[in-house]
């Protein structure tokens, strides 16, 4: 094991700090390159904004886009712990590919679980989630947009799961679901029920794992909807009373459609992180059971326990254009345009408005 | 007789005030009492945690649901404090998480600036792009990273994680940013350049100090992102000497039974600074968010 001593200190700082400037530097010697050619020799109109952008585009670029063509690349292969080098028998080619597809979608993605059963899982879990979010999220948001006493003190405790680092949260959890000490089950042995095997009974496990990132995931959620509920003029609700409409007829004339924008880039997003959430599936399952893999743990698994880095690049590939298909569908049926075509400011509302 | 049922009533005014003339004391109750279940429920699994660090040695597998143990104890927190391997992990932590948030909200802050105040060529695709990244699993990059780190020679060091960790909050930031400047109007800026300073002297004097609320946002999302992280950690820090808090952590609950004491004691200290980080900015929690992120 490492300790902290001196030695450490000072490498790790110099180290650390050493590639700050380095970055730093390279931005500097990027933005004099591009003053010289925009600015100065072409005088292009464009050439700050161009300025201004670039240290992060490339950056992405280097971060992001080049690992994902790689990883596309590594798709077409039959790299493994074994085959890593093309020495040792590594090659790329058509054939690796149609062999990695074919692996995916007729053997098992680990040891026994196939594919598509572990896509069901993958969908069921993310539906279960964004539901829950969103449903309980608006509900506390609606409770806690009303004018009452202690409401600061209701928020800041309502936030709580999400301020605590995910993965202690999730170590906590996992730690309330043991079998002899933990919450649940001391709870349900208080009302006289049997036991449950949270960490080995597949089913169970599964249940395990939906609680905790329910009651990770609401607190987001809450905080976003709140913030669409505040934005919505008090003045559109007492001109639907006037008109005779209830409460219900409020929520679902007003306050549905005026949330819209604030709900729909929440769900996609909602549904891309839950959908790629690692932390709560990997963590919860301490005894790895294949059955309560979702994708995104079962990829993790395939590519660094079982160290098959080309089929796993080509089953992250098919993660990838699974999400990608949602999110276009999503975006086409809500005709949710991102705010693309308003030039600057305006709030949520006046957008929907108009 | 009359005064004392006054100031019962006026007791229930305050505790009721101010209000709705809709509500019925009685519906404000059940909310109150609805409000402060979910309170219960979102808090208490982190209260036991606190209740684990306190017991003794001796009683840490206890089934009993009180939470402060009658025979309370610092003992174990003294033992992790002591430990020196977890002094290591935190400087870990705090290092590169501290360096590189900054690094990620300087440049997501000047490139927010050129997107939200040009339509330049190409604005629209970029925006799409960094939409697009969020989209992308973190578990994809994982593969193609390790291999390109192994043929790079970035494994267990510093360099390729304090790029990897830079960027990878960006897009989130600029979008959180753009959304934020948008609503800055323009003319503060070009008063202030009438006012004899150039476009950026503008943007660093009127538009920085107008967005804190985003900035703030955008700085605290940078650092529990990177605080937090698992996964890039664990594939290219994997000597003890550079292992940060959650590579740690999980290496300490692989002995979960015997230590539980210490792994609660130490959990409840890697979550102190991003509590402070939230406590500090929640006020600009909702605003800076809600204006930032979601556009119409």
């Amino acid at each position: 094991m490492g300790a902290l001593t001196a030695q450490i200190v000072r490498s790790s700082l110099s180290e650390v700090l050493g590639t700050i400037f380095a970055v730093a530097a390279g931005i500097v010697v990027l933005e004099l390159v591009l003053y010289v050619i925009l600015k100065r020799k072409l005088q292009w109109r464009f050439s700050l904004p161009i300025m201004l952008v670039s240290p992060a585009l490339i950056g992405l670029l280097l971060l992001v886009l080049y690992p994902i063509l790689y990883n596309i690349l590594l798709s077409f292969s039959n790299m493994s712990l074994r085959r890593f080098t093309v020495e040792r028998g590594l090659t790329y080619g058509f054939a690796e590919a149609w062999n990695n597809l074919k692996i995916i979608f007729s053997e098992p993605v680990l040891k026994q679980q196939k594919f598509f059963p572990v896509l069901f899982r993958t969908f069921l879990w993310t539906f279960i989630q964004v539901f829950f979010h969103v449903t309980i999220g608006m509900m506390i948001a609606l409770l806690l947009n009303r004018p009452m006493k202690l409401r600061g003190f209701y928020r800041t405790l309502l936030l709580f799961p999400w301020a605590i680092p995910q993965i202690i949260a999730v170590l906590a959890w996992r730690g309330e679901f043991n079998y002899q000490y933990g919450l649940f089950n001391l709870l349900i042995q208080k009302f006289g029920g049997q036991s449950i095997n949270w960490m080995s009974d597949p089913f169970w496990n599964y249940v395990a794992i939906n609680l905790t990132n329910i009651w990770l995931g609401v607190p987001f959620m809450t905080v976003i909807l709140l913030g669409g509920l505040q934005s919505i003029d008090p003045s559109y609700y007492e001109a639907a009373e006037m008109d005779g409409a209830g409460k219900l007829m409020g929520f679902r004339l007003i306050t549905i459609p005026l949330m819209k924008p604030i709900t729909t880039p929440a769900i996609i997003l909602g549904v891309i992180w839950t959908f790629n959430q690692f932390n709560v599936p990997y963590f919860i399952n301490q005894f790895e059971l294949e059955t309560s893999d979702i994708l995104v743990t079962a990829l993790f698994r395939a590519a660094f326990e079982y160290n098959r880095y080309g089929f796993a690049s080509m089953f992250a590939l098919i993660i990838f254009i699974i999400l990608l298909g949602f999110s276009l569908a999503y975006i086409k049926i809500t005709k949710f345009s991102f705010g693309f075509d308003k030039a600057g400011g305006g709030t949520p509302l006046q957008a929907v408005g108009e | 007789m009359e005064q004392n049922s006054n100031v019962i009533i006026s007791g229930f005014k305050w505790f009721f005030a101010p209000r709705r003339r809709s509500d019925s004391p009685f519906k404000r109750m059940i909310i109150h009492i609805i409000l402060i279940a979910l309170c219960v429920a979102a808090v208490y699994p982190v209260l036991r945690i606190v209740s684990v660090s306190l017991r003794p040695g001796n009683r840490l597998l206890s089934t009993s649901l009180q939470l402060i143990p009658d025979d309370a104890t610092f003992e174990s927190f003294r033992i992790v404090l002591q430990k020196r391997d977890f002094l290591l992990w935190i400087w870990n932590s705090l290092l590169i998480t501290i360096t590189t948030s900054l690094l990620g909200v300087t440049i997501a802050s000047i490139s927010a600036y050129g997107v939200s105040r040009w339509h330049f060529p190409g604005r629209k695709a970029g925006m799409i792009f960094l939409l697009a990244t969020q989209m992308i699993p973190a578990a994809m990059l994982m593969v193609p990273i390790y291999i390109l780190s192994i043929k790079l020679g970035l494994v267990n060091s510093w360099r390729g994680v304090v790029i990897a960790y830079s960027v990878s909050s960006v897009p989130f930031s600029i979008w959180i940013l753009k959304g934020y400047y948008d609503t800055i109007p323009v003319e503060l800026e070009q008063a202030a350049m009438i006012d004899g300073t150039t476009r950026l002297g503008a943007f660093y004097r009127v538009v920085l100090p107008l967005s804190t609320p985003s900035l703030a946002i955008a700085f605290l999302f940078n650092f529990t992102q990177v605080w937090n992280d698992f996964l890039i950690a664990r594939i290219i820090l994997q000597r003890a000497e550079f292992f940060t808090w959650p590579l740690g952590l999980q290496r300490m609950q692989g002995q979960f039974q015997t230590q539980w004491g210490e792994f609660a004691a130490a959990s409840l200290m890697v979550s102190v600074p991003v509590m402070i980080l939230f406590q500090l900015s929640s006020k600009w929690l909702i605003s800076g968010l809600t204006l930032g992120s979601v556009k119409g």
